[in-house]
């Protein structure tokens, strides 16, 4: 009965047994080589393998900036695409370290997924897309239009939330991934298409006549997009957000790509504590203290990521907005490092 | 014979230890599998609570906050709860299960009779059929079907006005929704007693055929019957009988019923796959009757019509019903693929958007698996029912 009762403490303990996941992240990342980054697949701008099958967008860049900091080498990242629909559960059995994947920071998701949001890179909202043929040029003339919509969004809530405070109908398609809502988008399916203004651009251009489709004007929600962790782990999720406000601070300070190496040599002292070259900012997050270095060094500031992804430097031309530094009237504002 | 066999039960066999520790094991067999159940639920538990997810089913009567496209039953978006979303998947997915068992054993059953057919054409056709759907796999052909429903429709502007009010366009079908005035009941009741009356009409004939051996004919009779009196009940009270016709809006087509090409895909689909599989459990059934029994049945004079009906089919039906209620099994479960093309159905609401709002995942998985569990036995439940209703009673 003895041995019964070890195999059967085996046997749960296997099953459903506390992680290593849950607790120590950063050791558990280290031990295996690589970050397992969830990421989105399939939006062009955030989160899209190219025809070579290497990762490329925004919220990719994020992950690869992550591993830098850990391993200092960009590559030692293992992207996985989630759906929307997936991707709080994946994270909450440590199938993924972090979700990077153009998500919401609500407080539903907050407080009650198990789930910490660690810092909003990219300030968004919902808009829509129509067919330039359709004549219309706002979401208010939209009463009783069919719209296609990815299921498990904020977007899906939003819609009903809009269409009823402005008392119009609507007729909503729901699709698992937003590949299939774009889809039946452009079959006709649906008078237009809904999510984030910034995946809006992105889906555009995917479509086969960009020209054929128009985004309206209107904005209907908040969107906050952060990177995502379990709670719990809060070494972690500094290292996270962390990740995110070197990048800002680094734009800040003027620190690039290009001249980091000569930016080490800096009497500033904020860009020397930035780059470890004073103080031990670094080690205290359980990292080297040239964490931040090796983030700029491979991946750049976050103006560098944003403009290379999202912005000017891509096909989507998303100008910065809310997303310009505080000091140029956006809201993205780093904490000082010290 | 009956003492003899007695003497041989296993409980009087000197045996009787070993019995005792068989039951013993058994016992300490299900105390352990329990034990791990109950382990495994409150370590599960305990790491959610670490993990800080909700958990629990709290959520179920929380605003659920999202659109359902098709609802048979009243469903608002900002009044109504988790739960009755739940529900409404959950009738999405029993009328499609039951629409599309419904015309895959007509189609099953007509392919699988057509394959056994003496003309050479109509056999291969049906052969043809059957390979062909059942070898590819039931997720492209419903992205095929679905495509190639949405495709073929035409949009909203160029929509298809049809016979007696009906629109067809991609964004589905509308048709005329008949709307019931007052006494419409009486008609009702008309259609009930007319069937009734019909039954025993039909019971009488059968005695007195036993009886005299005479063949009574009463279909024509049963027809009148059960047409006319209604017919004429709803003529007395004056066809309190109107229909609500749709209209075209600027973006979509107003009131009447709509069919979704969503829903007619799926059901399309399930149907055309299913009733590949049913055509061969039909096929061996039929293969399965000696040719003895028709070789006799005709020696007895029955006519061929006859002896299918009365001979061959009965005969068949109890090698069909196991393989067939497998059959319906798999299309009810199959018809969860819905949520690849966007069908309301109870995976897509219940296991899509209800789990990912409320982040319960544990949970809202579990119930899914409890209501296909539940609605799967209870489908075997009926089939083994008809199964020995229709099982050869020994004399």
């Amino acid at each position: 009965m003895k041995r019964l009762a070890t195999a059967m403490t085996l046997a749960t303990v296997a099953l459903f047994g506390p992680h290593a996941a849950w607790a120590q992240t950063l050791g558990s990342i280290k031990d295996r080589g690589e970050l397992i980054c969830g990421a989105n697949g399939t939006l062009a701008g955030f989160g899209l393998p190219d025809p070579q099958g290497n990762w490329t967008g925004f919220d990719v860049d994020f992950c690869r900036a992550i591993a830098a900091a850990i391993f200092n080498d960009p590559t030692k990242v293992k992207f996985v695409p989630l759906t929307a629909k997936d991707r709080f559960t994946a994270l909450q059995s440590g199938e993924v370290d972090v979700l990077s994947r153009n998500t919401s920071w609500t407080q539903s998701r907050d407080t009650s997924l198990g789930l910490d949001f660690t810092a909003v890179n990219f300030y968004d909202g919902q808009g829509f897309m129509v067919r330039k043929s359709l004549k219309v040029s706002s979401a208010l003339e939209l009463n009783d239009a069919a719209l296609c919509v990815q299921q498990g969004t904020t977007s899906e809530l939003n819609l009903t939330d809009y269409f009823r405070s402005n008392h119009m109908g609507l007729k909503t398609v729901t699709f698992a991934t937003g590949d299939e809502a774009l889809k039946a988008y452009e079959s006709g399916r649906c008078d237009a298409y809904t999510t984030d203004s910034s995946a809006l651009y992105g889906e555009r251009l995917r479509l086969p006549e960009p020209s054929q489709h128009i985004v309206l004007p209107e904005i209907i929600s908040k969107e906050p997009l952060s990177p995502a962790v379990r709670h719990g782990d809060n070494q972690w999720s500094d290292i996270v957000r962390w990740t995110h406000f070197a990048m800002v601070d680094a734009e800040e300070l003027g620190v690039t790509k290009a001249n980091v190496d000569e930016k080490l040599k800096s009497s500033d002292p904020e860009t020397r504590r930035l780059l470890g070259s004073e103080g031990q900012y670094g080690e205290a997050l359980g990292l080297t203290n040239d964490w931040a270095y090796r983030i700029i060094k491979h991946i750049g500031n976050y103006g560098e990521s944003f403009e290379r992804n999202v912005g000017q430097g891509s096909p989507l031309k998303i100008v910065r907005g809310l997303n310009a530094l505080w000091t140029k009237g956006g809201l993205q504002y780093g904490p000082p490092i010290r | 014979m009956t003492e003899k066999i007695q003497g041989l039960l296993p409980q009087d066999l000197p045996h009787r230890p070993r019995r005792i520790g068989g039951i013993a094991l058994q016992i300490a067999l299900i105390v352990v599998i329990a034990g791990l159940a109950y382990g495994a639920i409150l370590d599960l538990a305990q790491n959610l609570a670490r993990a800080h997810v909700a958990s629990g089913f709290g959520f179920w009567n929380n605003t659920a906050g999202f659109d359902i496209s098709q609802t048979l039953i009243s469903y608002s978006p900002s009044t109504s709860s988790f739960g009755r979303a739940f529900w409404v998947g959950l009738l999405n997915t029993l009328l499609v299960a039951a629409i599309g068992i419904v015309l895959a054993t007509v189609l099953g059953f007509v392919v699988g009779i057509a394959r056994l057919s003496r003309n050479w054409l109509v056999a291969r056709l049906a052969g043809g059929y059957v390979e062909l759907i059942r070898n590819v796999p039931l997720l492209l052909q419903l992205l095929f079907w679905y495509n190639a429903v949405l495709k073929s429709l035409p949009q909203l502007r160029g929509s298809v006005a049809l016979p007696g009010g009906g629109i067809l366009n991609n964004r589905g079908l509308f048709l005329p929704r008949p709307e019931f005035g007052p006494h419409f009941a009486a008609a009702l009741i008309a259609l009930v007693v007319a069937i009734a009356v019909a039954i025993v009409l039909r019971d009488w004939a059968r005695r007195r055929r036993e009886r005299t051996g005479r063949q009574i004919r009463i279909v024509w009779p049963v027809l009148i019957l059960v047409c006319g009196l209604p017919l004429a009940v709803l003529a007395l009270v004056g066809f309190p009988l109107g229909f609500s016709v749709p209209h075209m809006g600027r973006f979509n087509v107003s009131g009447g019923v709509e069919i979704l090409p969503e829903f007619a895909a799926l059901v399309l689909a399930l149907t055309v796959y299913t009733a590949a599989f049913i055509a061969e459990v039909v096929r061996a059934g039929v293969l399965a009757v000696p040719a003895g029994q028709t070789e006799a049945a005709q020696a007895l004079g029955l006519r061929s019509a006859a002896t299918l009906r009365l001979v061959v089919v009965p005969q068949a039906m109890r090698v069909i019903m196991p393989p067939l209620t497998s059959q319906y099994l798999n299309l009810i479960k199959n018809s969860s693929l819905a949520v690849t093309i966007g069908y309301p159905d109870l995976v897509q609401v219940f296991a899509g958007s209800v789990l990912n709002i409320t982040g319960q995942a544990v949970e809202v998985i579990a119930i899914t698996m409890a209501v296909y569990l539940a609605i799967s036995l209870f489908t075997s439940l009926l089939m083994n029912l008809y199964a020995r209703a229709t099982a050869i009673v020994e004399r």
